[in-house]
C-alpha cells in the first residue's frame, strides 16, 4: 500500500532510511504513524510543551564522528558504549571482560520486547517514529543470578546540523541480577538537531537495576526521551535523571510494577537557563500490593526558562499496601523563569498511604544574608544554596566517579566557585 | 458484645443509606416545552418580562453554546445528558408574592419544614433571611424590608432584572463571561432565575443571607443564576444549600454564581450540597455541572467555603480571580461520595495582582464504589509580586471500590511566589481506632471521631448555623454506623 504524504508526520520522515527489508515491528510502527500527527498543548499530556516549531524541521540521519575523550567520564571503569548520532560506533567503543553482560546489537532483539508497552502507557509519535526509523541501539542483557562487574555507559553525542539520533535500547536484568547503567547524552557542533530515544527494560523477580541519566546536549537543541521500565517481583529500580541540555527537553519516564514486593525510586535534577524548557514526565502505575515507590524531582529555573513537572502514580485496584511518595520542588532564580507542576494522585485501592508535595519560590533571603553576612558574595551564596538545593537528587547517585563527573559539569558549566 | 466493628461494616452502612430528603411536593408547574431552541429561549424571556437586552445576552450565549462541545477532560463517566430532552421552564403556577407569611400555601410551608428549614423557624430563631427557590422562581423573601434600610438589595434574580436593571447590566457575565465553558453558555442562555444580592459601600450585612435551592419538578433542569456584588468596604456572608427530592431520572443543574468583591469587601460564600446521588445501584441522581467564580478588587476578599455530599455527578471548580492587589482566596471544601457517586471538584486560584494569597483546603472521603477526584490551579502571573499559594487535599478512602484522586495544576510565572502543594490519600489508620479502643472509645465513634475532627478544619469556617446543618449532613452519613 502506498502511503500518501497527507501529515505532518510522514513529511516529517519523508527522507529517512526506508525499512524495507526491515522487521515487521517497523513496518508496524510505520504504518501506525499514518494518520497521526505531532501533539499540541491542547492535548492534556502536553499541555506545557510545545512542539511545533522543532517538528517542522527537516532533519536527517547522517552518520559521523565524534571526539569521544570529551565525554569519557574518568574512572568510571565501564563497558563503554558509543554512538554518534544515534548510530552504535564500534571503533569508539570497549567492552569489558564481563561474564553477567551481554551486550547485542537492538536488532537481534525478540520482537516481543518491541511490544512490551503494557496498558496505561501508549506510544506516542516520537516513540513510534524511533521504532520504524531507529538507526541503532543495543539490547543489554544481565544475565540470571550474575552481578555485572562494571557498569555499563551509554555514551551518545549528537555531531551536526539538524541531525536526528533515533537511538533505541533494551535492557534486560535478568532474574537475580544487578547491574548500573549510565547513559549519557552530549552534542558537539550541534545545531537544532534532535535526540529521538527510546530505552525500555525488563527488571526481573529480585533483579536490582540502576540507571543514571545526563544529558547536556546544546542549549538550541530537542531531546525527547521514551522510556518504559516494568518490573516484576520483588524487584528494585532506581532512575536518577539529571537534565542541563537541550532547548527543549522532554523526558518521559514510565514505570509499570507488575509484582508485588517492588521498590522503584526515580529521582531528577533539571536545571535551566536562557530559554531552555525542561519537562519531566512520569508515571508509576502500581499493579500489585506491597510495593514502595519514592520520587523527588527539583528543578532550579534561571533566565526565561520553563520548568514542567508532571508526574502521576496510579494504584489499581486491588493494589492494597501500597506506600507511594512524590515530590517535587523548584526554585526561581530569575524574574522570567517560571515553572509549572502537575503532581498527580489516581488511587483505586484504600489501604494505601500515598502522598505527594509540590513547592515553587525563590531563594531565601535570610539564608542569603546569612551567607553573605559571613563574608560569602552573594553570588557564591546563590550558588551555594542552589548547590544544597539540588545536592539532595545528586546524593542519589551513588557512584562515585559519576558524581565527580556532575559536579565538574556544574563546577564548569555553571561557572560555580566553591 | 465483644464483635469489632471496622471499617468495613462502616463502608457497609454508609452504602445502606437512603436519602433521607426524598420527597416530592404537588405543586402545578408551569412548564415550557421540551427542547432548547431560540424559541425557547424567547418564551423564557418573555415569560419573565425581561429587557431586550437581556433577551440579546441569551441568544448570543445560546449561539457561543451550540458552537461548544461538552468537556470531557473530567475524571467521571456518566451517559451526556439529552439537552433537546429537557424543559427549560418550570415554575409554581401560584406566582403572586406574599406579603405576609399566612399568605403562603400551607403545603409548601410544610415542604419548608422537611426540609428543616421551615420559614418560622428562621425567622424566629436565627434572624436570618430565606430566598426560598421552589423551581426557579423564588415565592417567599423574608427580611426585606430590614435589608432595605440598610440598602442592601437580596432578591430573586428576575426581580433585579426588573427593579435593578443598571446593576444587573454592569455586573451580569464579568467575572463567568458566556463563552466561559459549554454549561455556563448554556446557563446564560436559559436561566430561569436565582438570586442577586447588592451590598452597597461601607455596610455591613448584618445577618447571613440565605437561599434554599431545590428541583421539584421531575426532569426539569435547573439553571440558577447567582450574582452577589458586595461595593467597596462592604461585607456579607451569603449562605446556599440544597436538597433535591428523589428521582431516578437525571436531572441536569448547571448553575452560575458570579461574586464581584470590589476594593476592601469580603465575600463569604458557604454551600452545602445535598442533591439527589441517585440509589445504592448508581440510578438516578443529579448531575452538577456548576461554574463559581468571584472576582476580587484591591484589598478584597473572597471565602468559598462547601460542604458537597450529593450529586450523582459533581464537576465544580470555585474560583477566585484575585486582581486586585493584597487580595485573598480561600477555598475550603468537604466532599463525601458514596455508592456510585462520581465528583470531580476543586478550585482555581489565578493571582493576578501584587502580595496576593490564597489557600485551598480540600477533604475528600469516598466511600462504596465512588470516584472522588480533587481538580484544583493555582496560577501565578507575571505580575503578581510576592503571590502566596497553600494548598492541602486529603483524601481518605472508606471503601477498597471506591478512588481518590488529586489533579493539581500549578503554574508560577513570577519567581517572588511562593507556592506550596501537598496531598495525602489513605484510609483511616488501624492505629488510630487501635488508640481510641485504649481509651474506651468504641469503634464507631472512633470512626466518627476521626471523620468529624478530618473535616473540622473546613466545617469551622462555616457560619454557625450553617456548621451544624453541615455536621447533621455528615452525621447522615456516619449515623448508622453508630449502633
Amino acid at each position: 500500500m502506498e502511503l500518501v504524504v497527507d501529515n505532518k508526520v510522514l513529511e516529517f520522515v519523508a527522507d529517512f532510511k526506508k525499512p524495507e527489508e526491515g522487521s515487521e515491528v517497523r513496518k508496524q510502527a510505520m504504518a501506525a504513524l499514518n494518520g497521526m500527527d505531532f501533539p499540541t498543548t491542547r492535548i492534556e499530556e502536553w499541555k506545557y510543551t510545545r512542539v511545533a516549531k522543532y517538528v517542522k524541521r527537516k532533519y536527517k540521519q547522517v552518520q559521523a564522528t565524534a571526539n569521544v575523550e570529551n565525554y569519557k567520564i574518568a574512572d568510571l571503569n565501564a563497558h563503554q558504549l558509543v554512538f554518534v548520532n544515534g548510530y552504535y560506533d564500534e571503533s569508539l567503543s570497549t567492552i569489558l571482560e564481563d561474564d553477567a553482560v551481554e551486550i547485542q546489537n537492538i536488532d537481534t532483539l525478540d520482537e516481543a520486547y518491541y511490544s512490551d508497552l503494557v496498558d496505561g502507557t501508549e506510544e506516542n509519535v516520537f516513540s513510534l517514529i524511533n521504532k520504524a526509523y531507529q538507526t541503532g541501539g543495543v539490547s543489554i542483557q544481565i544475565k540470571k543470578n550474575k552481578k555485572a562487574n562494571h557498569p555499563i555507559h551509554l555514551l551518545h553525542i549528537v555531531n551536526g546540523e539538524e541531525v536526528i539520533a533515533n537511538a533505541r535500547h533494551f535492557v534486560h536484568a535478568e532474574n537475580g541480577s544487578k547491574a548500573e547503567i549510565v547513559a549519557t547524552f552530549h552534542s558537539e557542533n550541534s545545531e537544532n538537531s534532535f535526540s529521538n530515544i527510546v530505552f525500555e527494560g525488563h527488571v526481573e523477580t529480585n533483579a536490582s537495576l540502576t540507571i543514571n541519566k545526563m544529558q547536556t546536549e546544546a542549549k538550541n537543541m530537542l531531546h525527547i526521551s521514551n522510556e518504559l521500565f516494568v518490573q516484576d517481583e520483588s524487584s528494585n529500580f532506581l532512575i536518577n535523571t539529571i537534565t542541563t541540555g537541550s532547548l527543549l527537553t522532554r523526558n518521559g519516564l514510565n514505570v509499570i510494577v507488575e509484582g508485588e514486593n517492588c521498590h522503584t525510586e526515580m529521582n531528577g535534577a533539571y536545571l535551566g537557563t536562557e530559554k531552555q524548557h525542561l519537562d519531566n514526565h512520569t508515571l508509576i502505575d502500581q499493579l500489585y500490593s506491597n510495593c514502595t515507590s519514592s520520587e523527588s524531582y527539583q528543578g532550579v529555573m534561571d533566565g526565561k526558562s520553563v520548568g514542567v513537572f508532571n508526574g502521576k502514580v496510579i494504584v489499581r485496584q486491588d493494589a492494597q499496601k501500597i506506600e507511594a511518595y512524590q515530590s517535587n520542588r523548584n526554585i526561581l532564580l530569575s524574574k522570567k523563569a517560571s515553572v509549572n507542576s502537575k503532581p498527580e494522585l489516581e488511587i483505586y485501592a484504600d489501604d494505601v498511604r500515598c502522598s505527594h508535595g509540590s513547592t515553587i519560590g525563590e531563594l531565601d533571603p535570610e539564608a542569603i544574608y546569612y551567607l553573605r553576612s559571613r563574608g560569602i558574595s552573594e553570588e557564591s551564596a546563590k550558588q551555594l544554596l542552589v548547590a544544597g538545593f539540588i545536592g539532595g537528587v545528586l546524593d542519589k547517585v551513588e557512584n562515585e566517579a559519576l558524581r565527580a563527573n556532575i559536579d565538574d559539569l556544574f563546577l564548569k558549566d555553571f561557572g560555580w566557585k566553591f | 458484645m465483644g464483635e469489632t466493628y471496622t471499617e468495613e461494616d462502616l463502608a457497609k452502612n454508609l452504602e445502606q443509606q437512603e436519602y433521607k430528603y426524598g420527597f416530592t411536593s404537588d405543586f402545578e408547574s408551569d412548564k415550557a416545552p421540551v427542547g432548547l431552541n431560540e424559541d425557547i429561549i424567547r418564551f423564557i424571556s418573555a415569560k419573565k418580562e425581561e429587557p431586550e437586552w437581556l433577551l440579546e445576552k441569551r441568544l448570543q450565549a445560546f449561539h457561543a453554546w451550540e458552537k461548544m462541545q461538552e468537556p470531557d477532560w473530567a475524571h467521571v463517566n456518566y451517559d451526556k445528558p439529552d439537552f433537546q430532552a429537557i424543559s427549560y421552564y418550570s415554575a409554581p403556577k401560584q406566582t403572586k408574592k406574599y406579603e405576609s407569611w399566612d399568605d403562603v400555601d400551607p403545603e409548601m410551608k410544610e415542604t419548608m419544614k422537611k426540609l428543616g428549614i421551615s420559614l418560622e423557624e428562621q425567622q424566629r430563631l436565627t434572624g436570618t433571611a430565606v430566598d426560598f427557590v421552589v423551581d426557579s422562581v423564588s415565592v417567599a423573601t423574608s427580611f426585606k424590608k430590614k435589608l432595605n434600610e440598610l440598602g442592601i438589595i437580596f432578591c430573586s434574580f428576575s426581580e433585579a432584572v426588573q427593579e435593578h436593571p443598571e446593576l444587573v447590566k454592569k455586573y451580569m457575565g464579568t467575572v463567568v463571561p458566556h463563552t466561559d465553558n459549554f454549561y455556563a453558555a448554556l446557563n446564560s442562555a436559559v436561566f430561569t432565575d436565582g438570586s442577586f444580592c447588592y451590598i452597597p459601600k461601607g455596610v455591613r450585612c448584618p445577618m447571613e443571607l440565605s437561599t434554599y435551592f431545590r428541583i421539584n419538578e421531575g426532569g426539569t433542569g435547573q439553571f440558577e443564576r447567582t450574582l452577589v456584588v458586595a461595593d467597596k468596604g462592604s461585607y456579607v456572608s451569603y449562605l446556599e444549600g440544597c436538597t433535591a427530592p428523589m428521582r431516578d431520572e437525571n436531572q441536569l443543574h448547571a448553575a452560575v454564581v458570579e461574586l464581584i468583591s470590589l476594593d476592601d469587601a469580603e465575600i463569604k460564600y458557604s454551600t452545602v450540597q445535598n442533591w439527589y446521588p441517585g440509589n445504592k445501584e448508581g440510578v438516578g441522581g443529579v448531575f452538577n455541572f456548576v461554574t463559581k467564580r468571584g472576582l476580587c478588587e484591591r484589598n478584597a476578599k473572597i471565602s468559598w467555603t462547601q460542604v458537597e455530599t450529593g450529586s450523582a455527578v459533581t464537576w465544580k471548580y470555585p474560583s477566585c480571580v484575585l486582581k486586585g492587589d493584597n487580595s485573598v482566596g480561600e477555598f475550603y471544601s468537604v466532599a463525601v461520595t458514596n455508592n456510585f457517586q462520581q465528583a470531580d471538584t476543586g478550585s482555581k486560584m489565578i493571582h493576578l495582582g501584587k502580595n496576593t494569597s490564597s489557600t485551598i483546603i480540600s477533604k475528600g472521603i469516598s466511600a462504596g464504589q465512588s470516584q472522588n477526584a480533587y481538580r484544583g490551579l493555582v496560577q501565578i502571573h507575571a505580575g503578581a509580586e510576592n503571590a502566596r499559594n497553600r494548598s492541602e487535599c486529603d483524601s481518605l478512602l472508606l471503601s477498597d471500590r471506591s478512588g481518590a484522586h488529586t489533579f493539581p495544576y500549578i503554574e508560577c510565572k513570577n519567581n517572588s511566589a511562593r507556592i506550596e502543594h501537598e496531598a495525602t490519600t489513605s484510609k483511616i489508620g488501624e492505629d488510630q481506632i487501635f488508640y481510641c479502643q485504649q481509651r474506651g472509645i468504641d469503634p464507631e465513634k472512633a470512626i466518627g471521631l476521626i471523620v468529624n475532627g478530618y473535616c473540622k478544619e473546613v466545617l469551622n469556617h462555616m457560619p454557625m448555623e450553617f456548621a451544624v446543618e453541615a455536621q447533621k449532613l455528615l452525621e447522615i452519613s456516619l449515623e448508622n454506623s453508630v449502633g
